[in-house]
């Protein structure tokens, strides 16, 4: 298990190198003359070309990368422009928030769409399996966006049943004291269900939202790779040794029909956090996505190139993360190494 | 030689079977699955709207009239007015034309790119393969709408470039499937007859394998013409590419985005379900088109 973990381990390596080489491309892809831009727009000829030696824009592009990849060894992001903040910083602070979000929405939609694809495999052609397609297909569909505002107006406009969208937490609470940052799970340790329930309710709609995205990869996947084991020798020997249908079904094609779903993870994950930065505008949430959205209406480039480097680094840690699992969930894969 | 010689009305009638039999077998799928003939003619529909909706609309799409400003649907404007006065209905008509413009030619552009990427790479294997499968493994690196994000925000702020971003993103899936199909036509009967009668490997690779996998490529389009549309109005309901006033589905979502909280619910939502519409039916053609060519894969 060790040996296959530090082997997937080397195989990150090159990735991270491509991530690397093309957030550092698209910093120094910045329309006009970064120098010019940095320094602002009442600044002198002699301001620019300070500007220019100060950031190294004078240098060669091998150097400006060493630089850039040095900065980076440093934890160091540059600073946003509008705040002045270390853009490190920052996005530390708000990243708790988006995690939150992303993972509530990934559990939900993992709550629902297994079952669901389970149960449209096991009666297929009932009308769990139409339901099962209609979803799937008018989850793929719908615009990410447009399904978050569909909520709001439904649940929080219509029916009151929702607080207004407009952050984690209403201004009448007070965010727990900090421990994993998850307002969920930080409110639940520090025994306030109050805030648990505020902070809950305010989760609702965005995590659903997600999750109505996310919805149609899991449960098309799941009753696809349930078809394809119920059909197998392996859950034919289990009926025919008088198994009942309940423990074959749950214990035997459950799990060997699991891996692929493990597999599409990975994908889901790749809209999941993109989609996230449409609900997060949605919600007004104030998670790493917003803070994103905020600096490129700004033209403000540090934070933007950071969080997209920063995505890319979680997307490439999630990815690690999944193989492992896989590894983990199929013993077959652990021989193999 | 006479024997093997064909009569015209013979060549005639060889000639026509392969179309014949092609339409015939259209005809087959649609009447098999209704649905895939409602997303032919939604499709015709929707570029027909492109075509010649700008021309049809009742409204100037840009004109303020403010004493008729967030009006619901009536009888005068079909689907309300926006803070400005102006007229949904003719806004979503005209949107249209920009989003099937910014789709389609995100579309052609990755096909370009990745197709002959993609097929070079499955044809001469080695270093080209190498080349390719690391440039779209890096971009496969990372989730993709954050990507287009910063492509777009590095390389400027307009539709071209919202344009290459969503051709960029859309890169790998191109290169994986014209990479797998061109690899097993390598050596295959055809191709070998093509360099014994003496073609260059270029020719062979444009002339005789770029025709053999186009129509499996032509689904990959229409599949990913519905994610190009989505992305390419998430892009612009973040404020990125379009910029107002012009009538386009994002960022028409994105203006009524505000006055939902208020209960004006039609200015974000006609534009919303235009944009819903149109990535379902590309969706649904994809999978007929599948069915069409790729029996095997039905589904």
């Amino acid at each position: 298990m060790l040996g296959l973990m530090s082997k997937r381990m080397l195989l990150v390596i090159p990735n991270l190198i491509g991530v690397v080489i093309i957030t550092f491309l698209l910093t120094r892809a910045l329309p006009g003359d970064p120098a010019a831009y940095f320094a602002g727009p009442a600044a002198t000829k002699e301001a620019i070309e300070q500007v220019r030696v100060k950031l190294g824009l004078d240098k060669s592009l091998i150097v400006q990368f060493g630089r850039y990849v040095a900065d980076l060894g440093h934890l160091d992001l540059g600073n946003s422009l509008t705040t002045g903040q270390p853009v490190l910083t920052e996005l530390k602070n708000r990243l708790p928030a988006s995690a939150e979000l992303t993972l509530f929405g990934l559990i939900l939609s993992m709550v629902i769409a297994i079952p669901l694809g389970i149960l449209a495999a096991v009666k297929q052609g009932s009308w769990i399996d139409h339901t099962c397609r209609i979803v799937t297909t008018a989850g793929v569909s719908l615009p990410v966006f447009f399904t978050g505002l569909l909520l709001v107006y439904v649940f929080y406009f219509l029916l009151g049943w929702s607080p207004p969208p407009l952050g984690r937490l209403d201004v009448f609470f007070s965010p727990p004291p900090q421990i994993t940052g998850f307002y969920l799970i930080d409110s639940l340790l520090n025994r306030d269900l109050a805030t648990f329930r505020a902070a809950l309710s305010q989760l609702l709609l965005p995590g659903f939202t997600l999750c109505i995205f996310s919805l149609a990869p899991i449960a098309r996947m799941t009753r696809a790779s349930m078809l394809a084991v119920l059909a197998s020798d392996f859950v034919r020997t289990a009926r025919a040794s008088g198994l009942d249908s309940r423990t074959v079904v749950l214990t035997y094609a459950f799990r060997n029909a699991m891996l692929p779903v493990v597999t599409t993870l990975g994908m889901v994950f790749s809209f999941l956090l993109g989609a996230n930065v449409l609900v997060e505008k949605v919600f007004a949430w104030p998670g790493i996505g917003s803070y994103a959205v905020e600096a490129l209406i700004s033209s403000d480039f540090a934070p933007v190139q950071g969080f997209v480097l920063t995505m890319a680094i979680l997307y490439v840690a999630l990815n690690l993360i999944i193989d492992i699992l896989y590894g983990v969930i199929d013993p077959r894969v652990r021989l193999e190494a | 030689m006479t024997d093997i010689s064909l009569s015209p009305q013979q060549a005639a009638a060889v000639a026509k079977a392969p179309s014949n039999s092609i339409f015939r077998h259209a005809r087959y799928i649609i009447a098999e699955n209704p649905v895939t003939g409602l997303s032919f003619g939604l499709f015709l529909f929707i570029a027909l709207c492109a075509l010649i909706g700008p021309y049809l609309v009742p409204y100037d799409p840009l004109a303020s009239d403010t004493m008729a400003a967030l009006k619901g649907p009536s009888l005068h404007h079909w689907f309300g007015t926006d803070q400005l006065g102006r007229d949904i209905f003719s806004r979503v008509i005209v949107a249209t034309r920009l989003d099937f413009i910014i789709a389609v030619s995100s579309v052609v552009l990755v096909f370009a790119m990745g197709g002959l990427a993609g097929i070079a790479a499955g044809f001469f294997g080695g270093w080209t393969d190498r080349i390719v499968g690391r440039i779209s493994d890096t971009i496969m690196a990372f989730p993709l709408f954050v990507l287009a994000m910063g492509i777009v925000a590095a390389l400027g702020n307009t539709v071209t470039n919202i344009v290459l971003a969503t051709a960029i993103i859309n890169f790998p899936l191109y290169v994986r499937v014209a990479r797998t199909e061109a690899n097993v036509r390598r050596e295959a009967g055809f191709v070998q007859a093509a360099r014994l009668s003496g073609n260059g490997e270029f020719r062979i690779l444009l002339m005789h394998i770029l025709p053999n996998i186009m129509p499996i490529m032509m689904v990959q389009v229409s599949l990913t013409m519905g994610y190009a549309i989505l992305n390419a109005a998430g892009l612009s309901f973040i404020g990125l590419g379009v910029r107002p006033p012009t009538p386009e589905w994002g960022i028409m979502v994105a203006e009524g985005a505000g006055n939902i909280i208020s209960g004006e619910w039609w200015i974000a939502l006609f534009p919303g379900a235009a944009l819903m519409v149109a990535v379902f039916c590309f969706n649904l053609l994809g999978d007929g088109l599948r069915d069409l060519v790729d029996p095997q894969r039905r589904t």
